[in-house]
């Protein structure tokens, strides 16, 4: 205890010294391309944290945090690579809130983040590729990866007695990661894909694909897709030609637009997202107020990321990368004092004390692995014609 | 009953579906045909050209839904179809007026009429985007279906449903009356001959007195009624959305080249050869065989010969095929 107390007072001198004034956090979300709508929110949500943490005055004796924004494009790896190398060696951050889409976010993290050492929490990257990538201890992330989602979806098919289905996915990073590790869970559990088949985005027949999955039959079809775009089309066509008449639905596919849609048409069908029960959310959409939408995907998620980085660095004593990086899994997980939004204030008074924190956040943050959320999905069945909530899982 | 079963499932994912596909593309065939034909050129600005009259028969739709209008069972986009076809007609024969006559005038070669095309193809591109905007846009009203998977199963007591859309069932009727009135105006009526003899012979057609800027004009009315006919069709059956009837181009192409081009019956065969095989090639005849194998043979694979991301990549080869081996299409068409 006098070690610590010795050391947070040493720290403080330092702080006070070298960095009191202002530790620079880098926010790269992709504010212009395929998910520009998302991103906005998602920024204020992490900014959110920030500033309640500056107003704290808490930080290491004091610091405030300030954001730098930088845009990741989600889809362009060279422009995203080259944002953030702006962000470390000019802007100096002290850790990175982002990137957003899985395949920049692995771009940043081989070319920027590790070769730096600069800390980086993604809230929104899913794909299961992530979870292999070297990464120093240097990454992590408050989505749960799409293995995990891939194994939720076969235990619920699992539950529901369905041994055989027939498995279609969107063509591109997020379908294909998704559609293969529910295939490797599902069969590893004892089921059968009877057919595992790419569709595009953005036409306007899906005859031909739906002629080819009534073929390999099953007794559900997993749709993998997204349902503004080539996934409700499939579902249409399924219905429509009597090739199948319940369906699985994954996150993307989850909406306000299915059930508008389909409705009574997809009864018995099942499904589930990220969501959670817990508090934490509530307090969340609370603590925002109407300043932007709390719950916008991945908007909680955002928050989360940003309070981490700063606990960590509360924990560790230090804004350095290389000495907060190893705190971030003891903030994050359990034992200690659960800690929900709107309590970074408290939860920077108990580290600076000493004590432990179990950081629940918005989100029920729990990382496993290395590194990431375990996830928590609401599941999900059409009853009436309307998504209705069976659990959380 | 297995057979009956095969037969059933066949009519339902393969039959039923390439005629409605085929009748939409010969439309789309016949007005680039027409073009080739009479005015000597590929008209790339044809995919846009549906995607414009169909915009209007959609705006239309919209209005009289909004006014209470409808057509009983069938789609209020019908009712929307002339005004569709009315605007469709002014915008081409007004590009004609600025664009093509220019070139036609200066006697330029096909190859630059083409390019012209393409830009004209822009222009519509962007203006129907700018208007309706890049989005889906559903249209459909009415009953949906003629016959629907489940009541066949329970009518019938076969294992295997069998759909049929009223958009399908309104797909092939009005392709039919189309082609109809179409071949009786070009054979019997004194304008379509003229439209004749001015394909065969230009030269010839203008010392016995026709007059080409009346040819012309006619052909640019009837495409603009194939148009909007095939785009209006193919947006109810499917979906409207502007950018796949710019992808459209491509086995519309395919249809009158394989038909040949300037053949108007060539480009409703070519319409359904292309269909036929897009949706062949691509299904997965595990199902099919099932029922019509004994058990032992009975397939364990999907038998599917190519995977239906190549779709597009049928009608391609079939074009390279077509142009290798007999280049002027199967009804001996003008040579490409």
């Amino acid at each position: 205890m006098k070690k610590m107390l010795m050391a947070t007072a040493a720290t403080a001198l330092m702080a006070g010294g070298a960095m009191a004034d202002e530790i620079k956090l880098g926010v790269i979300l992709g504010f212009t391309g395929p998910i520009e709508s998302l991103t906005p929110s998602m920024a204020d949500g992490a900014e959110l944290a920030m500033k309640e943490v500056s107003d704290s005055g808490k930080l290491l004796g004091g610091a405030t945090v300030a954001p730098v924004r930088a845009d990741s494009t989600c889809v362009d790896a060279g422009a995203a690579t080259a944002a953030a190398e702006r962000l470390v060696t000019a802007e100096g951050v002290k850790g990175i809130m982002g990137a957003d889409c899985s395949g920049v976010t692995g771009a940043i993290l081989a070319n920027v983040a590790v070769p730096n050492g600069v800390v980086m929490i993604s809230p929104s990257a899913t794909s299961p590729a992530l979870s292999e990538a070297e990464d120093n201890g240097l990454f992590f992330r408050t989505a749960p990866s799409d293995a995990r989602q891939g194994v939720v979806m076969s235990e619920i098919l699992m539950e529901e007695g369905i041994k055989e289905v027939a498995l279609t996915y969107t063509n591109n990073d997020y379908g294909k990661g998704l559609a293969d590790s529910f295939k490797a869970a599902y069969e590893g559990m004892g089921g059968t894909v009877t057919i595992n088949a790419a569709h595009e985005d953005g036409k306007a027949d899906y005859t031909a694909e739906v002629a080819a999955l009534a073929a390999a039959g099953g007794q559900r079809l997993v749709v993998a897709g997204y349902v503004d775009q080539g996934g409700a089309g499939i579902v249409r066509a399924a219905l429509d030609m009597g090739a199948f008449d319940s369906f699985h639905f994954p996150d993307g596919m989850i909406g306000q637009a299915l059930e508008d849609n389909f409705g009574s048409e997809v009864e018995g069908s099942t499904g589930q997202h990220p969501g959670t029960d817990s508090p934490g959310a509530a307090k969340f959409v609370e603590q925002v107020g109407g300043a932007f939408d709390a719950t916008s995907p991945f908007t909680p998620e955002s928050y989360d990321a940003a309070a981490l980085i700063m606990l960590a660095m509360q924990a560790a004593g230090s804004a350095e990368p290389g000495d907060y990086k190893s705190k971030v899994m003891d903030v994050a997980n359990a034992p200690g004092e659960k800690i929900y939004p709107g309590e970074l204030g408290k939860a920077l008074d108990i580290i600076a004390g000493g004590g432990d924190i179990d950081y629940v956040g918005a989100t029920a943050v729990e990382l496993i692995g290395p590194g990431e959320s375990a996830g928590n999905y609401r599941q999900i069945t059409f009853k009436d014609g309307k998504i209705t909530t069976v659990k959380y899982r | 009953m297995d057979f009956l079963n095969a037969i059933v499932a066949l009519s339902n994912f393969v039959l039923i579906p390439a005629i409605a596909y085929g009748s939409q593309l010969a439309l789309g065939a016949l007005g680039v045909t027409l073009i080739y034909g009479i005015l000597r050129f590929s008209n790339f600005a044809h995919g846009d050209t549906m995607a414009f009259g169909t915009m209007v028969v959609v705006l239309f739709t919209w209005w009289f839904q909004s006014m209470g209008i409808t057509f009983g069972p069938l789609p209020t986009a019908l009712l929307a179809l002339p005004f569709g076809i009315i605007a469709c007609a002014l915008l081409i024969v007004g590009t004609d007026r600025v664009v093509y006559r220019f070139y036609r005038e200066q006697k330029a070669k096909p190859m630059i009429l083409v390019i012209a095309s393409m830009g004209v193809m822009f222009i519509m591109n962007g203006l129907v985007r700018f208007i309706i905007g890049p989005n889906d846009q559903r249209f459909a009203d009415g009953e949906r279906f003629i016959i629907s998977a489940r009541d066949f199963k329970e009518m019938t007591g076969l294992r295997e449903g069998l759909a049929i859309k009223t958009t399908q069932g309104i797909t092939v009727v009005v392709a039919v009356i189309a082609v109809a009135l179409l071949f009786w105006f070009l054979n019997r009526t004194r304008t379509g001959k003229s439209m004749r003899a001015y394909s065969d012979n230009e030269d010839l057609a203008l010392l016995s007195g026709i007059n080409p800027e009346r040819v012309v004009l006619y052909t640019w009315l009837i495409v603009a009624a194939l148009a909007t006919v095939a785009g209006t069709l193919y947006g109810l059956d499917k979906t409207f959305k502007p950018f796949t009837y710019f992808q459209l181009l491509l086995p519309i192409f395919a249809s009158a080249i394989v038909g040949g081009l300037g053949s108007p019956l060539g480009a409703i065969a070519g319409g359904f050869v292309i269909a036929f095989s897009e949706v062949t090639i691509t299904y997965a005849w595990k199902k099919v065989l099932g029922y019509l194998l004994p058990d032992s043979l009975a397939p364990d694979g999907l038998v599917q010969l190519l995977s239906t991301d190549y779709k597009f990549a049928v009608s391609f080869a079939i074009l390279v095929i077509v142009l290798l081996f007999k280049p002027t299409g199967l009804f001996k068409g003008k040579a490409v």
